[in-house]
C-alpha cells in the first residue's frame, strides 16, 4: 500500500519539478506540501494525467496557525474514482497572499472557496463570485480564525418597540468558560522565580 | 419590432412594454425547501434562467464550537448535522478518532454499528421518497413512509435512549449493548418491511403523475457527477457504481452480501428507484447483522484510555473511578496528526477532516457534507427547467440543511 503511494508521489514529483516541498503518507493517504504558484498547474495535472485521473475535488478547507509566519494552510482533497485513491495537497500562505481559484478546472470549487473566504478571509484570484456563503448578510469578521472569539461579537434579538430584529454587542451573564486541562505535573512550563538563573 | 416602436414614441415609454425576466424569492419558509433554503430564481415566464441558492440560515458554527470542546463532547454535534440519519454522521467521527488513536473496535460493536448505520440509511431513504413524493403532489406518500420511520426510531430509542439525537456510536465502539429481544424485534421487522415497500411501489412507482414530474428531470451526466463532486445516490443514479462501503470498505462492510443499485438515465426517477432498491439492500444487511450478532457475544467497547470503564469495575477499583472522572471532564488526548475519514452516509460521501495537535480538543475539524456540493449544482440542474420542477430537484438531491449549513 505504502509503496504504491510512494511511487505515486515520485510520479507527481517527477512531472511537476520543484512544486512539491514535502510529502508524507498517513493512514493510507498521500499528502503533498506544494508551492502556491504550482497549485493550479498541479491540480490540472492531477485531473488530466491519464495515469492519475484525480477527477473529483472532494473538499477544500483551510487551517489557521496564528503563530506561524505563513499563517494559513489551504487543504485540498482529491479523489480518483478510477484508481480508488485519495490525495491531499497543502499550500501554506500568509495573510496577504491570494490563492488562485480552481473554479475553472473544478466547478465544485466555487462554494468551497466561498466558504473558505467567509470563514478565514482568504482571497481567491479568478473566482467568479466571491461572496460570503454561510454567515449572516452583513456579517463582519472571519469566524474560523483562531483569534475570533467563539461567542462572536454581536447577538440578535427581536425588539418589541422597533418591531424588528436588532443587533447588539454580545453580553454574557457568565464568562465564556474555557477550561485549562493542563496538568501541573506534565506539560506545563512554569518559570518559578530563581529558575532562570539555573543552568539547563 | 420593439426598437421601431421605441423610436416612434421617443424616450423610455413604449406602447409595448419591454419584457424582462422575473425574479422570485423561493423560501426560506417554503414547505418544499426542506428546511431553510432561500433560492433567488430568475424566471423567464415559467422557465428558470438562473438559480442562486442562499444558504447559511441554519449555520450554527459547528466547526468553531468543536474547537473548544473535547472529542467526546463533540460527538453529539454530528447528530445535529443531518438529523434525518444521525447515526451515520457519528460513524465518521468515531472512525476518524479511532484511526488516529489506533483503536480496534470489538467485533460486536462493529456489527452493531453496521446495523444501526443501515437502519439510518432506511430512515433517510424513507423520509426522502416520502417527502419527495409530496413535493410533486402525492400527499399519501409521506404518510405511508413515516409509519416505518417511526418504528425504526423506536428501535434506536431502545438501543440509545434517545429518539432523534442518539449519540450511540462512541469512539471505541458503541455506548451500550442491545438486549436480545431487540435483535429479535428488528429481525421480525425486516420480514414485514418488504411488504410495506411493495405497497409503496404500487402507490408511487408506476403513478402517471409521479413519472411525468420526475422522468427526464434534472439529468446528471457522469462527467457532471465528477465535476460537481457528487456522491451517493446522485452518482449512482447516473450509472457510476461508486459506493464507499464497497470501494473503500470501512468497519466490517466487506463481509456482507449486498448489491449496489445503479441508475441508467441519471434523472430524478432513476434516483428514486435507486433509493427504493437500496432500502431492499439495507434490509438484507440488517438481517445478516442480526444473525451475526447472535453468534458474536462480547464487549461493545474497546476498553482503554478513550472509553469509560465498566460500571462494575468502578465500584471496586479506584483506578477505574479516576479514569472515569478524567475521561468525562478532561477527555482523552488524541495523538497529533491529520486524517480524512469518509463514510457512505445515505446522502453521499460524508467526510471528516480532523487535525489534531495532541490535546484533548480537535485543532480543526472540517465536515465535508454531501449535500453541500449537491446544492451547489442547483443552478446547473435547474437551468431550463420549469419553476415547478425546482421542488422536484430539491427533493431528489436529498438536501438537509443541518449538514449543508453546519
Amino acid at each position: 500500500m505504502n509503496e504504491a503511494l510512494e511511487e505515486l508521489a515520485l510520479t507527481i514529483q517527477a512531472r511537476a519539478k520543484g512544486a512539491v516541498l514535502d510529502r508524507s503518507i498517513s493512514f493510507g493517504v498521500l499528502s503533498l506540501d506544494v508551492t502556491l504558484d504550482s497549485l493550479v498547474r498541479l491540480a490540472e495535472q492531477l485531473k488530466q494525467d491519464p495515469a492519475l485521473r484525480f477527477g473529483v475535488l472532494t473538499d477544500i478547507t483551510a487551517v489557521d496557525y496564528p503563530e506561524r509566519p505563513k499563517r494559513f494552510d489551504m487543504v485540498y482533497h482529491f479523489l480518483s474514482m478510477h484508481q480508488n485513491q485519495r490525495i491531499r495537497l497543502k499550500v501554506a500562505i500568509d495573510e496577504e497572499e491570494m490563492v488562485p481559484s480552481l473554479t475553472s478546472l473544478f466547478p465544485v470549487a466555487n462554494w468551497y472557496e466561498r466558504e473558505v473566504f467567509d470563514m478565514f478571509g482568504i482571497l481567491f484570484s479568478g473566482h467568479p463570485d466571491l461572496r460570503r456563503l454561510l454567515t449572516d448578510y452583513g456579517f463582519r469578521g472571519h469566524p474560523l480564525r483562531k483569534d475570533f472569539p467563539t461567542s462572536g461579537y454581536t447577538e440578535v434579538r427581536y425588539d418589541e418597540v422597533q418591531k424588528r430584529v436588532v443587533y447588539e454587542p454580545v453580553r454574557l451573564t457568565q464568562e465564556y468558560r474555557q477550561f485549562d486541562f493542563m496538568s501541573p505535573w506534565e506539560g506545563a512550563n512554569y518559570i518559578l522565580p530563581g529558575d532562570d538563573k539555573a543552568k539547563p | 419590432m420593439m426598437d421601431g416602436a421605441n423610436e416612434l414614441h421617443g424616450g423610455g415609454q413604449t406602447a409595448e412594454q419591454k419584457i424582462r425576466n422575473f425574479n422570485l424569492n423561493f423560501g426560506p419558509q417554503h414547505p418544499a425547501a426542506h428546511g431553510v433554503l432561500r433560492l433567488v430564481l430568475e424566471l423567464d415566464g415559467e422557465i428558470v434562467e438562473r438559480c442562486d441558492p442562499h444558504v447559511g440560515l441554519l449555520h450554527r458554527g459547528t466547526e468553531k464550537l468543536m474547537e473548544s470542546r473535547t472529542y467526546l463532547q463533540n460527538l453529539p454535534y454530528f447528530d445535529r448535522l443531518d438529523y434525518v440519519s444521525p447515526l451515520n454522521q457519528e460513524h465518521a467521527w468515531c472512525l476518524a478518532i479511532e484511526a488516529l488513536t489506533g483503536t480496534v473496535v470489538p467485533r460486536r460493536a462493529s456489527l452493531l454499528r453496521v446495523m444501526f448505520a443501515e437502519l439510518g440509511r432506511l430512515l433517510n431513504h424513507l423520509m426522502n421518497v416520502g417527502t419527495g413524493g409530496m413535493d410533486v403532489g402525492a400527499l399519501t406518500a409521506p404518510l405511508w413512509t413515516f409509519v416505518p420511520r417511526e418504528e425504526l426510531m423506536v428501535f434506536y430509542e431502545r438501543a440509545s435512549g434517545a429518539r432523534l439525537h442518539a449519540a450511540y456510536f462512541r469512539p471505541g465502539g458503541v455506548h451500550q449493548d442491545i438486549p436480545e429481544q431487540l435483535i429479535d424485534d428488528i429481525e421480525a421487522w425486516c420480514e414485514t418491511f418488504p411488504a410495506v415497500l411493495d405497497r409503496f411501489h404500487e402507490l408511487i412507482t408506476e403513478n402517471r403523475i409521479f413519472k411525468q414530474r420526475t422522468v427526464d428531470i434534472a439529468v446528471v451526466s457522469q462527467q457532471q457527477v465528477m465535476d460537481w463532486s457528487m456522491s451517493g445516490i446522485m452518482a449512482r443514479g447516473s450509472g457510476l457504481a461508486w459506493d464507499l462501503r464497497r470501494s473503500q470498505p470501512y468497519e466490517c462492510y466487506d463481509e456482507f452480501d449486498f448489491q449496489i443499485p445503479v441508475g441508467k438515465n441519471g434523472d430524478c426517477y432513476d434516483r428514486y428507484l435507486c433509493r427504493m432498491a437500496e432500502m431492499v439492500e439495507s434490509v438484507k444487511i440488517v438481517k445478516q447483522c442480526c444473525t451475526k450478532l447472535r453468534a458474536t457475544p462480547g464487549d461493545v467497547l474497546a476498553r482503554g484510555k478513550i472509553t469509560p470503564p465498566k460500571r462494575a469495575d468502578m465500584k471496586r477499583s479506584m483506578e477505574s473511578l479516576i479514569h472515569h472522572f478524567k475521561l468525562y471532564t478532561e477527555g482523552f488526548h488524541v495523538p497529533a496528526g491529520e486524517i480524512y475519514c469518509a463514510v457512505e452516509a445515505p446522502k453521499g460521501e460524508f467526510g471528516v477532516y480532523l487535525v489534531s495537535d495532541g490535546t484533548n480538543k480537535p485543532y480543526r475539524c472540517k465536515i465535508r457534507a454531501p449535500g453541500f456540493p449537491h446544492l451547489q449544482a442547483m443552478d446547473m440542474l435547474a437551468k431550463g427547467h420549469q419553476l415547478a420542477d425546482v421542488a422536484a430537484i430539491i427533493a431528489t438531491m436529498d438536501i438537509v440543511f443541518g449538514e449543508v449549513d453546519r
